[in-house]
């Protein structure tokens, strides 16, 4: 065996029960889980109108590749939007955490709710910090038997309600939910619905903050935003431990001037900091990569400074900086750099997404065979135009060209290309030209399509060339 | 050694044994959420095999039980069997969510007429993507991908000069039963001079500069009974669809390759030689092989190539 053989390979892990506690930041965490929740388990079943499409209000047709948000419909074209999407996020995480720390990991992170409301759960049927491990302790019994069947029936009906949820997005929900119970929904929405529910009771119940330390990559990246002047979650060494260390409230180190006396710091040694963590670390030990940012140790020791009628703080929001008495800045070079970029891919996305063509065309030339030489001697070059309807009312709509003086147009005998709302067809057009004793090469030219009676759409182009083979003459 | 090896240990255990007095062996187990996940593969496996084809058995395999598939078969009998991914695909090919819009497009192709496929952007977006395949499996060897042809053997359907008619009841016909192209070879009938002649006749058909007295000695010969040219391709020298007789006067060369040439002795000597060799071009009728609606499309689809008439 080599030298890490006497090393055990797998830290084994140490249970964590964290205690409840009440404060400013738990009443904001609370707050920020049932908006959240009331957003992620309500939103599929809001109706909207539509005059084409699913009355629901946000749906992700798959199928169709159309993908309904409100009053917008993305289309397949439009995936870069959700590029842009997943970037901008990525920019606002970079922005705040370079702030403000990782406020995402402690208050919005889906781990850190989902483990937050399995925690409740726990409490509700085992009870607190004390009686869970009593209860883990006793040997198995009908008590323990029943509290721990319920606790993890009810985190498997909190995770089959969040799978199900997250499948009723990508299909009209009060039909799949019918479905879904009834057997004859798509099989991709079982998958979808047991695979969700798996990974929620296993990472909010089973894997908790193990997910946090080992698995989540924004965790270790986040530290790269990090610098003296980012928001922690600290303790105050200096006021905390004095010159002697921290002690327990004794007889003798009862007020805080006994305390100062004896040069012992303003920690009482209560634990109970440590016990409210998820996270399972001690705080005073300083940063640590597990810290989370949930600021319960905060609410912990507020509540015990509180009680003893201290001044609360010991553990705060501070920096790095401002601990060591200086003040921290918020604008600095790092902040106006993730600004800058992120206002301006908001702005791009915004644009972006407010100036979507109603309609839309593309143009592609048939190049098997390039050209054909007609009858009469002139040249004819096909083109297959693809044209979307992006708005929620039918075109009526005349294909024109534009650029080739004296050519043909000839869409076939398509009556009149009429387009019904959010749909796309593809047509054969065919341009005639008399190529006489042109020079050998490709012209450009344009295909124009002029909605009709709708002028608020105006006319758009698309370029195209027309291949000339040179004069036989 | 031996109490610095035991601090050193920390939370490895031991297997127990001790030989040598010192000698142990370091248990290092796997972690149980592998371990589990290992034996649930195994667990897997089994299910699998009772349900599904799995094992070789003496020629034949299990089959596995529970589980079977019920597809139509290519002769349209419901055939159902143990379950197997060519079934599986055999199915979802008839009954899978494109499969099943396909053939309502298909449905909506066999009611309408050709008027009102012709004047249906969907049906005829639909056509194209369809019959491209269709095209590509049985006219595309001869015709090209595109319907480009060859110049001397094989027609351009992509231009707007049809030998059989470019009607769609007439390119049905042609799909449909084939057509036998037949011209005679002239080089017995006629000396070097005549064909000559012959030759710049049919090129000041369409326009070509030829030698005056050469182009009415032709004419003499195409229009009376010594050359009977006449009888085919007319004496207005337009051609006759009922003989997919080519038309003389448009710029079209199929069998000639005038167009690509360059000199005017070139263009000749092709001419001319077409008329010494003449012309015997075959193709097959395909309603023994394709369906009613296949034709229908197919017709749609090369109709649509030249712009049709």
């Amino acid at each position: 065996m080599t030298e890490s053989g006497t090393q055990p390979l797998y830290q084994p892990r140490i249970r964590i029960y964290p205690r409840s506690v009440k404060g400013r930041f738990r009443t904001i965490k609370w707050a920020i889980l049932g908006l959240a929740y009331g957003v992620y388990f309500l939103l599929p079943w809001l109706r909207w109108e539509r005059n084409v499409g699913p009355d629901q209000a946000v749906l992700f047709d798959i199928v169709q590749r159309k993908f309904y948000l409100f009053g917008l419909v993305a289309h397949a074209q439009d995936l870069f939007w959700l590029a842009g999407f997943l970037m901008i996020a990525a920019l606002l995480l970079f922005f705040v955490t370079g702030i403000a720390g990782r406020v995402f990991c402690g208050y919005f992170c889906f781990q850190t709710l989902w483990t937050d409301l399995y925690l409740l759960i726990e409490r509700m049927v085992q009870g607190d910090r004390v009686a869970r491990i009593r209860l883990d302790k006793s040997p198995l019994g009908a008590n323990k038997l029943l509290r721990k069947a319920g606790t993890h029936l009810l985190w498997l009906l909190v995770a089959f309600a969040t799978g199900l949820t997250f499948t009723l997005y990508w299909g009209d929900a009060p039909t799949l939910v019918v479905q879904w119970f009834t057997g004859s929904a798509p099989f991709p929405a079982y998958a979808t619905t047991l695979f969700l529910t798996a990974t929620t009771y296993v990472m909010a119940g089973l894997a908790r903050e193990q997910v946090c330390t080992y698995m989540c990559p924004y965790a270790r990246f986040q530290s790269v935003m990090f610098d003296a002047d980012t928001r922690i979650v600290a303790y105050d060494v200096a006021r905390g431990e004095g010159s002697a260390g921290r002690h327990k409230v004794t007889r003798s180190l009862k007020s805080r001037r006994q305390r100062e006396q004896r040069g012992v710091g303003d920690c009482i040694d209560c634990g109970y900091c440590v016990q409210v963590c998820p996270t399972g670390i001690d705080i005073r030990d300083g940063l640590q990569v597990q810290c989370i940012s949930c600021a319960l140790c905060i609410d912990a020791c507020d509540t015990i400074m509180g009680s003893l009628g201290w001044p609360r703080g010991l553990i705060s929001y501070t920096s790095e900086r401002q601990a060591q008495g200086d003040i921290s800045r918020i604008w600095k070079p790092r902040t106006l750099a993730y600004g800058a970029v992120l206002i301006a891919a908001i702005g791009a996305l915004v644009w972006s997404v407010s100036h979507q063509a109603p309609l839309e065309m593309s143009v592609v030339q048939v190049r098997q065979p390039l050209f054909v030489r007609l009858s009469d001697g002139r040249i004819q070059n096909s083109y297959e135009l693809h044209l979307a309807n992006k708005t929620d009312q039918p075109l009526q709509l005349a294909v024109m060209m534009r650029g080739l003086a004296g050519a043909e147009l000839d869409i076939g005998q398509l009556a009149s290309l009429q387009l019904a709302a959010q749909h796309s067809v593809r047509v054969m057009a065919r341009v005639r030209w008399e190529s006489g004793h042109r020079v050998k090469g490709a012209r450009s030219f344009s295909f124009d399509i002029v909605p009709q009676r709708r002028q608020e759409i105006g006319m758009i182009s698309a370029p195209a060339t027309f291949f000339v083979p040179g004069s036989e003459h | 050694m031996s109490e610095e090896k035991s601090k050193a240990q920390g939370a490895v255990q031991t297997t127990g044994h001790s030989w040598d007095g010192d000698l142990q062996e370091f248990n290092n187990p796997l972690p149980n959420w592998w371990l589990w996940a290992f034996y649930a593969t195994v667990l897997f496996a089994l299910i699998y095999w009772i349900l599904y084809p799995a094992w070789p058995v003496a020629g034949t395999f299990t089959k596995g039980v529970l589980n079977t598939i019920t597809f139509v078969d290519s002769d349209g009998n419901e055939k159902t069997t143990h379950w197997n991914t060519r079934s599986l695909l055999l199915q979802e090919l008839q009954e899978g969510s494109a499969a099943v819009r396909s053939q309502e497009y298909l449905d909506r192709i066999t009611a309408a007429s050709y008027t009102e496929i012709l004047a249906d952007a969907d049906m005829m977006a639909f056509t194209r993507s369809m019959a491209n395949g269709i095209f590509g499996d049985n006219c595309a060897p001869c015709h090209g991908a595109g319907g480009a042809g060859v110049t001397g053997l094989f027609p351009n359907l992509a231009d707007d000069d049809w030998l059989w008619g470019g009607s769609v009841e007439e390119i049905e016909e042609t799909i449909s039963n084939g057509h036998y192209g037949f011209m005679p070879a002239f080089k017995d009938t006629f000396t070097e001079q005549q064909l000559d002649d012959v030759a710049s006749y049919v090129l000041s058909l369409s326009g070509h500069a030829a030698d005056a007295s050469a182009v009415a000695r032709g004419e003499q010969i195409f229009q009376t009974s010594e050359g009977g040219c006449y009888y085919c391709h007319t004496a207005a020298g337009t051609g006759l669809r009922s003989q997919g007789a080519a038309n003389l006067t448009d710029q079209i060369w199929t069998i000639a390759n005038v167009a690509e040439t360059a000199s005017a002795g070139e263009k000749q000597a092709a001419v001319k030689r077409v008329i010494a060799n003449g012309v015997e071009r075959k193709m097959p009728g395909w309603s023994g092989r394709l369906t009613p609606t296949q034709i229908k499309l197919l017709t749609v689809y090369v109709h649509e190539l030249g712009g049709g008439q």
